[in-house]
This record gives structure tokens, sequence and C-alpha cells, in this order.
């Protein structure tokens, strides 16, 4: 009697352009698909996940191939083609799919390594569910382990302490120079994806303003909505260099914006506050020399790959410790599954058993339900400890770790034993 | 008594610079509470050390090169902790307790032989003046290694060559704090040190200003700290410029409590 299987399935920033998970994306809540989800009978339990860089649907089943067929159709059919899902959805089965749950919520398979947000995202995925009521014995146990190795694999490890992507980095030595964050502005010059993530990044390390300067203003009005901050024109950028103090410059201009001359006379209005120039577009933008004034700091998208180099080594040992951390609990949990198994047979054979004691003991004592109460407990409890003493030993064999058996085979052993799938026919059919 | 107390914390500020400098190396964070209750414990065992020689001399122990030594020693292990206490500032206990640990040495091998002030000099100006201006000097010196660590960590931000030095100093922010807070209590009480000083010379002597080597000198590091409070705090310098100013005024500072009182002779050469 083998237990529902485990299934995942989902896209993610690896296998998934982000025009197509733009697609895939839930942005209306959780509710409509997990309500969309319960319709379908061939799930026994199911979550759903939805970030900006993954849609994921957990669920046991019975039947992994139908199950999986439904499921693709109902969340991702509707939006795009089956050769579409073939090249993109990947799919998870059992110990698998629980790895690759936990490598999410420990943010190992994030698209910046290490960053806290998915535990949050992954644990308002869960109140979702659990409030919809779909979530059921198995997924409570594996997400609930989820977060505790989440814990554990930030605790043990400093994985999350490591810059590991340019924005990362760009944010890290900002704290070097700055020390804190919070209360700094930043001005995006050119609204290039890199330059939104490297925003994104400063906002949540607590930034105070954002301001975008775009060559054409709608596109840094859309840009500067999104943080709560404001636009300006090209033209008024030397001006605004004397209130930010980190620029993320990203224009695609032929040549540089802005000269080692433009800034100096800055530098004394703003008398002597650090400014942190991040030049990550290609061709550069700024002026090289302009690292050389005292309390600016420049650095080009070279620069900051160095700096991300530097820290993966020390990265990717961190990564093989939480790797470590990950099997162990995936092992753990494949224990417990296994145990789930046995249940079953353990349950059936205490009934069979406890049925044939009480049996005999009514064919001598007469029917348990006319007895008096008091007497009646006594008997109750005495069928129940030569239940347990009889059974103990299939009990033990079950339960201990046996390694030159296997679980499935030793419960197979017991089943043939006590007859329990005949006995059990029997019933049914005398039922 | 004294004596041994001293000795004791000369050791135990040994144990305290090597749990801190191992701690800078390995980055243990265990080793850092270990370093600090060390320190703690040498500095208090210092203290003691400080009254109980007071008690034996039956003066304020900063008449002769090893009290006065030792008390700057203790005066800027009184600064660290105090900014310890306030602000957390990631390693300084690394570059300071070897400094302190330094000057404990030059203490201890200076002649501990007690000298007392020749009566024509006592006055409960001395005291005040020596004891503003030693602490006056513990906060310079602080300043003097917020200065150095600054220049070390903007120098691998501005390479962008990441030694040893980036992950384990705090931000360049902090330090220039540090280097501000240090300059603003430092340098009035220098300030107040020397006006005690001249009040002082005036009451034994009959004028305020003697232009005895060790005072010119005292003349020109209240200059330098000057223009570098003047620059910092007026003209608005930070950082790299402010950093170097306090290191060159500091090195002053330290001429004027050394080089002057071994290369020129003067009224304030401790007795031989």
């Amino acid at each position: 009697m083998p237990h529902d299987a485990i299934v995942l399935l989902g896209v993610n920033h690896k296998t998934t352009p982000l025009a197509v998970r733009e697609k895939l994306a839930f942005a209306a809540g959780y509710e409509e698909p997990l309500r969309a989800l319960g319709q379908l009978e061939e799930l026994r339990e199911y979550y759903l996940l939805s970030t900006c860089n993954r849609v994921e649907v957990l669920f046991t089943c019975r039947d992994v191939e139908q199950a999986q067929h439904r499921v693709l159709d109902l969340m991702f059919g509707r939006t795009i083609t089956s050769p579409e899902i073939k090249q993109h959805v990947y799919r998870h089965v059992n110990a698998e799919a629980v790895e690759h749950l936990f490598l999410v919520a420990a943010s190992l398979d994030s698209m910046i390594v290490g960053e806290a947000q998915i535990l949050g995202q992954l644990k308002e995925a869960y109140r979702h569910a659990t409030k919809a009521g779909c979530s059921g014995f198995i997924l409570n146990k594996l997400l609930h382990k989820s977060f505790s190795v989440a814990k554990r694999v930030r605790t043990e490890t400093r994985i999350g302490a490591h810059a590991v992507s340019i924005s990362y980095a760009a944010v890290e030595l900002g704290k070097k120079i700055f020390g804190d964050l919070a209360r700094k502005k930043v001005l995006l010059v050119g609204a290039g994806e890199m330059a939104e993530l490297a925003a994104e990044h400063l906002v949540r390390h607590g930034v105070a303003e954002v301001v975008v300067a775009n060559r054409t203003l709608q596109r840094a009005i859309n840009l500067a909505r999104c943080y709560n901050g404001r636009a300006i024109a090209l033209e008024e950028l030397p001006d605004q260099l004397r209130q930010v103090d980190i620029i993320i410059s990203s224009t695609g201009a032929p040549g540089l914006i802005l000269q080692k001359e433009d800034v100096r006379p800055v530098m004394r209005e703003r008398r002597n506050r650090p400014l942190f120039f991040i030049d990550i577009a290609v061709p550069r933008d700024l002026d090289p020399a302009i690292n050389d004034l005292d309390n600016v700091f420049l650095y080009d998208i070279d620069d900051l790959h160095n700096v991300v180099e530097m820290n993966k080594s020390e990265r990717d040992k961190e990564a093989v410790k939480a790797q470590r951390i990950i099997a162990e609990e995936k092992l753990k949990f494949g224990r417990w599954l296994a145990n789930m198994e046995s249940t079953p047979t353990i349950v059936q054979l205490r009934a069979m058993v406890e049925h044939q004691v009480q049996a005999e003991v009514e064919k001598t004592m007469g029917r348990l339900v006319t007895m008096d109460e008091q007497q009646r407990r006594g008997l109750e409890k005495m069928v129940a400890a030569i239940t347990g003493k009889a059974i103990f030993p299939a009990l033990h064999y079950l339960k201990a770790d046996n390694h030159c058996i296997g679980l499935p085979e030793r419960i197979k052993t017991i089943r043939e034993l006590y007859f329990l799938d005949t006995v059990a026919n029997d019933q049914e059919e005398d039922g | 008594m004294s004596f041994l107390l001293f000795q004791s914390c000369v050791v135990v500020y040994l144990l305290a610079t090597a749990a801190y400098l191992v701690f800078f190396l390995t980055q243990k964070n265990t080793l850092r509470q270990t370093g600090r209750v060390i320190f703690l414990a040498a500095f208090f065992l210092h203290t003691a050390s400080l009254i109980a020689r007071a008690i034996e001399t039956g003066q304020t122990p900063l008449t002769s090169h090893h009290e006065a030594i030792s008390f700057f020693g203790w005066s800027l292990g009184c600064c660290y902790l105090s900014f310890c206490w306030r602000y957390a500032v990631k390693n300084l206990g690394a570059f300071v307790s070897p400094l302190v640990f330094a000057l404990m040495l030059v203490a201890a091998f200076s002649s501990r032989s007690m000298v007392s002030l020749s009566p024509a000099l006592q006055s409960w100006w001395f005291p005040v003046h020596a004891l503003i201006t030693l602490l006056a000097d513990g906060f310079l010196a602080l300043s003097c290694i917020g200065s150095i660590m600054y220049l070390l960590q903007e120098r691998e931000i501005k390479k962008k060559r990441f030694g040893l030095f980036y992950s384990r100093l705090p931000s360049l922010e902090i330090l220039d704090k540090l280097n501000h807070h240090c300059l603003s209590m430092g340098f009035p009480l220098f300030t107040l040190g020397l006006i005690a000083g001249s009040l002082w010379a005036k009451q034994v002597w009959g004028a305020y200003w003697q232009w005895d080597p060790k005072e010119t000198w005292s003349l020109i590091t209240w200059f330098l700290y000057a223009a570098t409070v003047h620059q910092r705090f007026t003209v608005g310098w930070r950082g790299r410029r402010v950093a170097i100013l306090s290191i060159v005024a500091f090195l002053s500072v330290l001429f004027t409590l050394w080089g002057v009182s071994f290369l020129l002779e003067g009224v304030h050469s401790y007795a031989s």
C-alpha cells in the first residue's frame, strides 16, 4: 500500500524567460487558482506559489501522469501552448520534489542566492493554502519542514551574508561607504532591467527615495511610480547630484554623460558628503576619472563583477554546506514518509488482532455491550493489553532500522504472515 | 602593591591584544567577547594600580614619565570603552589594544622612581592641567586610530582590490564619525589643558607663557588641531583629508610628549 506521490510542477527564472513568466504569474492572488485546483478530484492535497521569479504547484495524488496532465492544463494551458509547457515546465516527483522545495525555501534556487525574501513568500503562499483548506497531513509536514530547513541553512551557513550578484555587490559596497542606507537617496539614470534590479535591492535595504532620470520621460515616470519616487528629465542631472547619494547609470548613450569636471564643483556644495556612482552601462556612461575625486567612489560593471567573483568561492563553500543540510533533511523526511507507509499496516494489524481477541472474550464472557460499565471497561482494557503484547514483535520488526531488508519487503512479510490482505478482502466481501 | 597591579595589568593587556588580533584574523565571534572581557579586566587592574600609586606617593601620580605614559594608556582605554559602549565600531579593539599595550610597555621600561614636585610648583592647577591634557591625548589618539582605519578602508574601496581590511573594517561613514566625535571631544579638552597649564605657570612662575620647547610644541599641535577642526566643521572637509590631518596632528602630540622631553631641555622635562 504505497503512499500518495508528491509532485511538484513549475517554472522558474532558470527555465523560463521573463516574458513567459509574466503571463503565468497569478497576479490576482491565490484564492481563484486554489479554488480551480480544488475542482480536480485527482488531487489530494495541493498548494501554489507564485512570485515574480517562479510559479510552482505542489500536490499529492495517486496517479501522477493523469493528475499532472490535468494540473498543467488548468494552470498553464490557458496562457501558453503545450510545446512551450514541455519546454519550460519542470516536474519533480517524491524525493526530488521534497529536495526542490527545500532548495527554494533555503533560497538556493533564487536568482539572488541567499536572499531572504523567498521564505516570506513561501509562508504567505502556505497561509493561503491552509486558509483554503487544501493542504493536508503530508503537505503540512513538508512545508513546515521546509521552513525549518531554510532556517537551519541560514543559521548554519553564511550563504545569506555574501554578495552574489551585481546588485547585491552594489548594496554591499554602498553599506561599506555609507554605513546605513536608510535616508540615502538613489538616482537611476536610464531605466534598464539591471538598473531596476539594483534599485529594487537598494529599496529593500531601506533607501529613502528613488529618483529616475530617463531620455523618455514617460518610462521614467512609470518606473518611478513603482518605488514611490519621482521622475526628472535627463537635463536636470547635474542639479540632482547635490541631493542624491547613490547614482546608478545604465543609459544606452554612446559617449560619457558625466565628466569629472561636472562632479568636482558638486562635491563642494555637498560639503563632501560621499557620492557612490555605479556605472552598469556598456559602453560606459561615466568618466572613470571621477573615481579620483575625494569622497567619490565609482564602480563600473567590471569592478562589480570582480566583487561578485571574490565572493563566489566563499559562497560556493557555503553552498556545499547548505546542500549537505538539505540532503540530510531530505533523507529525514523520506524516512518519515516511509514510516507513513507502514502506518496503515499497523492499524490494520491492530484492528484485526483486537477483533479476534474481543471475539474470544465475548465467547466466554458474553457480549460486552450488555455488561455493566465497570466490568466492560476492565475487559476492554484487557483486550487492548493483550493486543499490544501480541502484535509487539510485528511492530518492532516494522519500526526498527533493518539494513538487510527494506521496509516494503518487511511490510509485505507482515501482511502475508497475518493474512492481512486476504482477511481484508474477506471482510469486504462479508460487508 | 601598585607595582604588582601595574605588572599584572600589562600582562592582561597583552592577553587582550592577542585575543583581539586573533579575532581580527579569524572573525570568530566568541573571541571578540573574550577580548572585550579581558580588556575590561585589564582596564580595572590599571585603574586600581593608578589609585594605589596615588596613595603610595601621596600626590597625583602624573609627575614621572612612567606615570604620565601609564595614565595616557589609561585615558586611551577609557575613551575606547566609552565608544564601545555608545557606538558599534567593528574591530576597533584590534587597533586600540596594541597601542595601549605599547604605551604600557614604554611605561614599564621607564624609571619607576617617585618624582615629587618642588614645593614651588605645587598647586591644584597641576593635576587639572595634567589630567585634562592626557585625557585629551586619549581622544586624539583614538581619532588617529580611526583615521588610520579610514585610510586603510578607503584605499581598498578606491583601488577596488579587497584584501584583509575590506570585510573586517567598519564602513567609512562610521570611521569618519569616530574621527568627528574624537575631535569634538579631544580638541576642547586639549584647549582647556593648555589654558590650565598657562594659569599654573602664571601662579608658580608669574608668567602665562614662557616659550619653553614643550609649550611651543603644544602650541604647534594646538594649531594643527585647530586647522583640522576648522576644515572639518566650517569648510566641510571630511574623509581622507581630515584623516591625514588628524594623523599628522597626532604625530605632533607624540613629539610633544616624547621628542621634546628627550631631545630638548625645558621646564617640562621629567626630572632625571
